[in-house]
Formats: C-alpha cells, sequence, structure tokens
C-alpha cells in the first residue's frame, strides 16, 4: 500500500510503501524515539558525533544538527580521526569536512600521525598485527581522551541495527557473552565521568539499508569507498549469513536485536563491577596496570627499533 | 521485440555494463540475474530510488548501490 500519490521509494517490513518525504519524516522520527526510549540525550548537553564521512555518521550529525537548531541548548561537534590509510581516510574526510563547513558545524580533526607519532600504514609495516585490532584500540582511545578534553557530555556513533545485530551474533558464537553486557544504544561507565565519556548509538533501531536511503535522499551519500584494510572475514561471514535470513524472513534483524534488549538487563547485572584501572604511563582509562594504546605504542617503538624498519 | 537492454553501475565492485533482459523484467529479475541480495542495495534510476517491482524499460541506466559500509 502506497502512502500517498507520490512515487514510492522505500517498502518497510509491513508492506508499507513510502515517498520520498514520508520516509524521511518516517526515519527522523524512528531516530527521535530511539533517542527518547532509551534516555539517550538530555535536555542541555555539548554533544560529539565521531564523524568519519561515511552515510552513517553523516546521517547521525545531520539529524542531531536538526535537533540542535530546534533546541540551542544542545550543542554539536563533530570529531574525526585521521588514521593516516593513503587512498581511503582522506577521501571520506573531505566528505566530512564539506558538510560540516556547509552546516557550519565545528569539525576536530585528530590524526594518529600527530597523536602517536605514526601513521596506521606506517603502523602496519612495523607490527604484523591484524588492521582493525590496533586500529580500534587506537581509535577509541583518541575518541575517549579528546571527547575529555573538548568537555563532551556524550559521543554518538553512527552504529546502525545491522552493525549491533552482527556484534551480538558474533559474540554469541565466540562465546563472548559478557563482551554482550557492553552492547546496547548507550555504552560507557556512567558511574566514572572523569575516565569516559559515555557513548549513544541514535541510528540504533534503523536497518544499514533505512540508513543507506535516507543518506541518499539527503545528499549525504558519497561514491562506494572500501577500507584497504576491511576484509575482517567472522563480521563479513556473520553480515552475509543475516541478509539472506532477512531476505528469507523480513524483519529477522529487529527480532534478534529487540530479544537481546530484553536479556540485556540480567547481562548487565551479571557482569557489573568490572575494575577500571588508570593506565601507569598516560592516565587513561585501563583493564590492566598498562592501557592497551601503550602496549602497542611500546611494541612499536621496540619493534621499530629492533627491525630500523623503514617506513617510506 | 521481447528483449531490453539495461546500462548498470554496481558501486561496490565498480561495473558497468549492459545487459539484455526480458521485456518485462523487473528490478528484482536484474538483481537476481547479478546474484545480488536485494537487502544488500538500494536501486537508483536518473537519480531517483525505485522498488524491486519497478518495471525496467529499454536504454534504463541503472545504479546499484551497496548498503554495506566500506570501513
Amino acid at each position: 500500500m502506497n502512502c500517498c500519490n507520490q512515487k514510492p521509494v522505500m517498502e518497510m517490513p509491513s508492506g508499507e510503501r513510502l515517498c520520498k518525504s514520508h520516509f524521511t519524516e518516517y526515519f527522523e522520527s524512528k531516530v527521535f524515539n530511539t533517542i527518547r526510549k532509551f534516555d539517550l540525550i538530555g535536555k542541555e548537553e555539548n554533544l560529539g558525533v565521531a564523524l568519519s564521512g561515511g552515510k552513517d555518521s553523516l546521517s547521525v550529525l545531520n539529524i542531531l544538527n536538526k535537533l540542535s537548531i530546534q533546541n540551542p541548548k544542545i550543542k554539536i561537534n563533530a570529531i574525526a580521526i585521521d588514521e593516516g590509510i593513503a587512498g581511503y581516510r582522506d577521501k571520506t574526510l573531505e566528505k566530512a569536512s564539506e558538510f560540516c563547513d556547509k552546516n557550519s558545524i565545528q569539525l576536530h580533526i585528530f590524526s594518529y600521525k600527530e597523536e602517536f607519532g605514526l601513521t596506521l600504514d606506517e603502523m602496519l609495516k612495523i607490527l604484523k598485527v591484524k588492521p582493525c585490532t590496533i586500529c580500534g584500540i587506537f581509535r577509541r582511545y583518541l575518541l575517549n581522551k579528546k571527547s575529555k578534553e573538548l568537555k563532551l557530555t556524550k559521543l554518538a556513533t553512527g552504529h546502525n541495527l545491522d552493525d549491533e545485530c552482527q556484534s551480538i551474533l558474533m559474540n554469541q558464537m565466540r562465546n563472548a557473552v559478557e563482551a554482550s553486557a557492553r552492547l546496547s544504544p548507550k555504552t560507557g561507565i556512567t558511574q566514572n565521568e572523569s575516565l569516559f565519556v559515555q557513548r549513544i548509538k541514535p541510528l540504533y533501531l534503523c536497518t544499514e539499508k533505512e540508513v543507506t536511503a535516507y543518506a541518499f535522499l539527503n545528499g549525504l551519500l558519497d561514491n562506494f569507498c572500501e577500507c584497504p584494510n576491511a576484509p575482517q572475514a567472522f563480521r563479513a561471514n556473520v553480515r552475509d549469513m543475516l541478509n539472506e535470513l532477512e531476505q528469507k524472513n523480513p524483519g529477522t534483524k529487529y527480532s534478534i536485536v529487540n530479544s537481546f534488549l530484553q536479556t540485556l538487563p540480567f547481562l548487565k547485572e551479571k557482569f557489573k563491577g568490572g575494575i577500571i584501572n588508570i593506565c601507569l604511563k598516560c592516565s587513561e582509562p585501563a583493564a590492566n596496570e598498562v592501557c592497551n594504546a601503550c602496549v602497542y605504542l611500546e611494541k612499536l617503538k621496540i619493534s621499530r627499533e629492533l627491525f630500523k624498519t623503514e617506513l617510506v | 521485440m521481447n528483449k531490453i537492454k539495461v546500462n548498470i553501475f554496481v558501486d561496490r565492485n565498480n561495473l558497468n555494463k549492459t545487459l539484455e533482459l526480458d521485456k518485462n523484467s523487473i528490478v528484482s529479475d536484474l538483481l537476481k540475474s547479478l546474484n545480488i541480495n536485494p537487502v544488500t542495495v538500494i536501486v537508483s534510476r536518473s537519480n531517483e530510488l525505485i522498488l524491486e517491482d519497478e518495471k525496467l524499460k529499454n536504454n534504463d541506466e541503472i545504479k546499484i548501490l551497496s548498503v554495506i559500509s566500506g570501513g
């Protein structure tokens, strides 16, 4: 059934077919409802948006910017991390800068090169590690540290329903239930605000297909650009399996995330009370005496001296 | 004429191709012929999104855009 006499652009799992303006309205309402349902944003915030320049983070920024225009007590800043991945991040950062300039949003860019002395490409020449492991550790470290320096009250990310669904299943398959206790629309340890800036996921209930359609219809979708380090066999397998299931049984992803949300309070209760240390080297939060970022920086330093790695 | 020619672009593979399809083909027939799961893409014609049951026309310029993040 069509929503009106305009040409439909998206079909909902219910079978309803929405035109461009009704789909945009549906999508933005869904994000605002997610924010309300999970209490993601308070009446007064200095919000950060982790911006990669991809469709997910640009869609979050676009919607939160609208919220900020309606409510000036909610301030918006964009934070981008330049890992130093030649031919990839430079392109996505260009799109991020262009959007922020056009919408008068302050964009803060922090790079691995300036913060750690090496780009990710250079780090991978020195250490034989999975690119996404080391990249994720340094990115999370910088996002948290810089969010605190900028006095952000929360940091919004572009994680969508597909991302969450994949993480839930991956944790199940790896028997890593404790990791699932840390998944949710709102993450980070609220009891220790001086150490962590809370992360929020406004696109938590939006499928990747809905986000892409919203980005396309609102001029936020750029040319497809894939990180050269992207292939993560396990996540890609889980993603493909979920997409096949979704095609055969529409609504599967919603069901997985909704049933997970019902078990989440029990998981949080079971795994509460983990001790957070303060890194002896950098004073950032750490699971052990020294944080993972400092552990890897030390490994990089040692390997570089041992093997005199040429970085050019 | 029982066949139509459709020019397609698949962004994920950076693939440009002309395909010959049956005259009454719809978008889902095109995706099936390319072995693409409709859940993983959005499809546009002349910069407008089209649905899976949209009928294709001769000389259509179709873009098949991946919804899967690249990073």
